[in-house]
């Protein structure tokens, strides 16, 4: 296959490895000669959520067979340093004479194998003088007790503190006639990828070489200088294969990041892996943002104004969930409504709970759920049907930049042609009419519909950039290298697609490398759904750049001016414009070139700007009145991100997306008791979505091309769980409305549906 | 303790300790590494392989337990480079994105093709409840798995 192949349904270049031996991931790697003989590195945890510790005696620990080592922090020389997001606060990746939450690593013992890790950390004494537990958001913004002494308040960011704006209480409501408000609790997911973290780390000539389960081997080899105190010319970091990710593998955490200390102790290679039951505590858990929203407007519909207070669990770290209230779900408050008066604030809070990162969508889905649920608590309180409140609020259809009221100029946006073709497949009208017969009749099982209209930001971290670097053998092979770094997304496949569009070169000519900073030093990984628009740009900018630089050695080849050659795209030959019989391969252009390495060239695409896919998700629900029980019948979403490369891919990030989003509006959420104990630790009691809680989901196509990037591509990993989570929600409450059923916060278990019906006719 | 399996129509004899479960055996001491392992409650599925022909979780039983009988892997499904009918079906439906469920979902969906060779929908959503996958929200996952019971 050559020539344009961009918006065809490709399949996976990567899919018969994982289909017929599965893929390499870090635990796979029993045979690489690198870390042969490894040692193992278990941790010890806390296993109280907050507390100081008087006193760690790891003798008997030293004395469990298969022993080398033992390690609390001031054996491996650690030191308490600052987040980057709030100076004040400090702590080392051992716990230094406290700990702030159940699972924070206190020790770490090293074995001859991973079973008498096991056996030895619980022969590990750690004795604690326990403090007050802060689990609740509220209770944390209160309390007199403080996580971080230093910091002086368990309020660890705000956008007050930072300089913006202050939301002014009622008075930007007093010209409406109809006022609403309402409390969402935004709750604690587990991201839970299937492959859980690993990481292996020896030191080689004066240089650590460390493999690690990550989205982005740049960022981690940046964290892993830092915390072994070297040249970042003496790091390197592996990614194999990566089990999914979904945010919480962006950074590094200090389970990977001690490994390189403890390596140069015992003097031999070491490898960590977690259990389920850690990962559950110790992999970033996403959201968990509470939100109090007061909207209003007129009689007839329309919103003219809105505030957000959203307060943020960063849990008991400053991590970069801190940061997502103020800069991720704040700019997206207004959502996809032209609203006169808009307000946000947000605050970020410590409690003593596991630390708060990214997890798909990172602070857009909480932005969408707040302002949708609000949309719908308007439309119920002046008895209008939500998809016409909609209607009647959204921006018109823009094709130059649409400042928001606070937050950022949207690239394009047609929202109501969204929704639109959403309700036509939905069947819309016909979905009320069964609703109504249902109502009228009084089932004991009634229909809900759920309606969520949305606008995302993606490719909007900083630097909005990518490195790429294509590279043609003397053989005529193409070799991409990439700064993205895939782990599901199917980035061999888009990427060779991307070059062989350009090239001619056959997409099974192609093979794409990533996530090795020797090979590739430069790159920002794959997160905020940026790698399309901005790793697949790079690849096509630098391959264009290739074919121009390929024409002059064709030129000489052919013995003709390099403005009369030209590469034909569907055959993968130069040759002199009228003249194609007479042609040079990519081979042959490759093997005249200077080196023997063929030809390379290598660049970087710099965005002018995020972009902004929206879209529209229906879920039509079923609820048992007298049980509670949820079941999610249809699911139609129409999510627009640009122009498409793979169709393919598309779908199954909108699918991927829509499951979670499913599974944190009916049934995920990570629980603690009043202690501070975690008691959702495993898949048992963690109730992870199955193939069973859901329908098959109906995808409509939309394509608005974005102005940002030549490829006209915007992102697509996020928008599912961005669009679906108000939607199923809002399904849920939907068919209760009747039954006087106004709001049920997330997740929507039976035991709450069951509790709100019971409550509305009480 | 003495155990002998046949592992992809390959006899293996050998030691085993009476606590190694079968997925460690089959991943550690036969570096068979396409089983994988995702959970500790034998919840996700993502070692399910086939024993005797039916489709079992490996992290459910001991390597001892396997004494005697036929195991196939992921890596025993293709015959002569050609991939087997549901291995093909995940490929031309989009079945997989990480990779890391895919192998013990396909064994799973052999499994359950062999109990019920034309199921509906609903039946392949309930047949692969114990199989957990983070990536796909299964849509293409029960596309193929009805692509390769329409294909027989």
């Amino acid at each position: 296959m050559a020539g344009s192949v961009l918006g065809n349904r490709v399949l996976r270049k990567e899919d018969p490895k994982f289909l017929t031996t599965g893929g390499r991931y870090i635990e796979d790697l029993n045979d690489e000669p690198l870390f042969a003989g490894a040692l193992h590195v278990t941790y010890v945890r806390s296993s109280v959520a907050h507390a100081k510790i008087t006193n760690i005696d790891l003798s008997d620990c030293k004395n469990s067979p298969g022993v080398v080592a033992v390690f609390t922090a001031q054996d491996l020389g650690l030191e308490e340093e600052s987040s980057g997001f709030n100076a004040a606060a400090k702590r080392a990746h051992l716990a230094i004479g406290k700990v702030r939450w159940v699972g924070e690593l206190v020790a770490a013992v090293v074995t001859e194998r991973p079973d008498q890790g096991e056996d030895a950390i619980e022969k590990a004494i750690v004795e604690y003088e326990t403090l007050e537990p802060l689990i609740d958001l509220e209770q944390a913004m209160a309390s007199k007790t403080l996580l971080y002494e230093e910091v002086g308040s368990n309020i660890v960011m705000g956008t007050v503190e930072m300089g913006m704006p202050d939301n002014t209480g009622d008075e930007i409501f007093k010209d409406c006639e109809v006022v609403v408000k309402g409390r969402f609790m935004n709750q604690r997911v587990a991201p839970c990828p299937l492959e859980m973290r690993g990481s292996a780390a020896t030191w080689i000539d004066g240089r650590l070489h460390q493999w690690i389960s990550t989205q982005h081997a740049q960022g981690v080899r940046n964290e892993v200088v830092k915390a072994n105190k070297v040249d970042a010319a003496k790091v390197r970091i592996i990614t194999p294969d990566v089990g999914g990710g979904f945010g919480a593998k962006i950074s590094a955490y200090s389970e990977e990041l001690l490994l390189g200390n403890i390596a140069k102790r015992v003097g031999k290679p070491v490898r960590w892996r977690e259990t389920r039951s850690e990962s559950m505590i110790s992999l970033g858990h996403g959201r968990a943002q509470l939100q109090y929203i007061t909207i209003g407007g007129t009689k007839e519909g329309r919103v003219t104004a809105y505030q957000l207070n959203a307060i943020q669990d960063s849990g008991g770290w400053v991590e970069v969930g801190t940061v997502l209230a103020p800069f991720m779900t704040r700019p997206m408050a207004q959502g996809v409504y032209d609203i006169e008066k808009m307000e946000c604030r947000t605050t970020s809070v410590v409690t003593n709970t596991t630390p708060i990162v990214a997890y798909r969508g990172a602070g857009r889905p909480e932005a969408t759920a707040a302002i949708e649920r609000a949309m719908d608590l308007f439309a119920a309180k002046i008895g209008k049907d939500p998809a016409d409140v909609r209607r009647m609020n959204l921006i018109p259809k823009f094709v130059q930049p649409y400042q928001t009221k606070i937050g950022h100029a949207y690239d394009v946006g047609d929202y109501g042609a969204a929704l639109e073709k959403a309700l036509v497949v939905a069947k819309y009208s016909e979905a009320r009419i069964d609703q109504a017969q249902r109502r009228k009749r009084g089932d004991k099982v009634q229909l809900g519909i759920g309606v969520s209209v949305y606008v995302e930001i993606t490719g909007g971290v900083d630097p909005m950039q990518e490195h790429a670097k294509v590279n043609i053998l003397p053989n005529g092979r193409a070799v991409v290298y990439t700064g993205t770094s895939p782990h599901g997304q199917g980035h061999v496949t888009s990427w060779a697609m991307i070059a062989s569009s350009e090239t001619g070169i056959s997409i099974e000519d192609i093979d794409v490398v990533w996530g090795d900073t020797d090979q590739v030093p430069n790159g920002g990984g794959t997160m905020g759904s940026r790698s399309l628009q901005q790793g697949g740009a790079a690849v096509q900018k630098v391959s264009i750049e290739l074919v121009d630089e390929a024409r002059k050695l064709a030129a000489r080849l052919l013995e003709a001016n390099e403005s009369d050659v030209l590469l034909d795209k569907k055959t993968g030959a130069f040759h002199v414009a009228g003249t194609p019989a007479i042609s040079k391969s990519w081979s042959e252009v490759a093997t005249a070139a200077d080196t023997k390495a063929g030809i390379t060239q290598e660049g970087i695409f710099v965005a002018t700007s995020a972009t902004f896919p929206f879209g529209a998700h229906i879920a039509i629900v079923e609820v048992d009145t007298e049980t509670g029980l949820v079941k999610h019948l249809r699911h139609i979403a129409c999510d627009d991100a640009g122009k498409v490369i793979n169709p393919l891919i598309l779908d199954g990030q909108i699918h991927g997306g829509i499951a979670q989003g499913t599974a944190q509006a009916l049934l995920e959420e990570f629980r603690y008791d009043e202690d501070g104990n975690p008691i959702t630790t495993n898949f048992a009691e963690y109730t992870f979505i199955s193939a069973v809680e859901l329908p098959s989901i109906e995808v409509v196509h939309m394509e608005t091309p974005t102005f940002v990037n030549p490829l006209g591509a915007k992102g697509i990993g996020e928008s599912g769980t961005i669009g679906s989570t108000p939607a199923v929600q809002s399904a849920v409450i939907d068919a209760l409305l009747h039954l006087g059923v106004r709001h049920i916060d997330m997740p929507t278990t039976p035991e709450r549906v069951w509790s709100a019906i019971a409550n509305a006719s009480a | 303790m003495k155990v002998s399996v046949t592992v992809n129509g390959k006899q293996h004899q050998g030691d085993v300790e009476p606590r190694t479960l079968l997925v460690h055996y089959l991943r550690e001491t036969l570096g068979l590494t396409g089983t994988n392992v995702g959970c500790d409650t034998s919840s996700c599925g993502a070692c399910t392989i086939h024993l005797d022909g039916e489709a079992v979780k490996s992290c459910t039983m001991l390597a001892v337990q396997a004494d005697g009988a036929s195991v196939t892997t992921i890596e025993g499904l293709a015959k002569d480079g050609v991939m087997h009918p549901m291995q093909t079906a995940f490929m031309e439906n989009h079945g997989l994105q990480c990779g890391y469920c895919t192998p013990g979902m396909v064994m799973a969906a052999i499994g359950l093709l062999n109990e019920n060779p034309k199921p509906t929908e609903e039946q392949v959503r309930m047949g692969l409840e114990g199989n957990l996958c983070r990536c796909t929200g299964y849509h293409n996952i029960v596309k193929s798995v009805l692509a390769a019971a329409s294909a027989k």
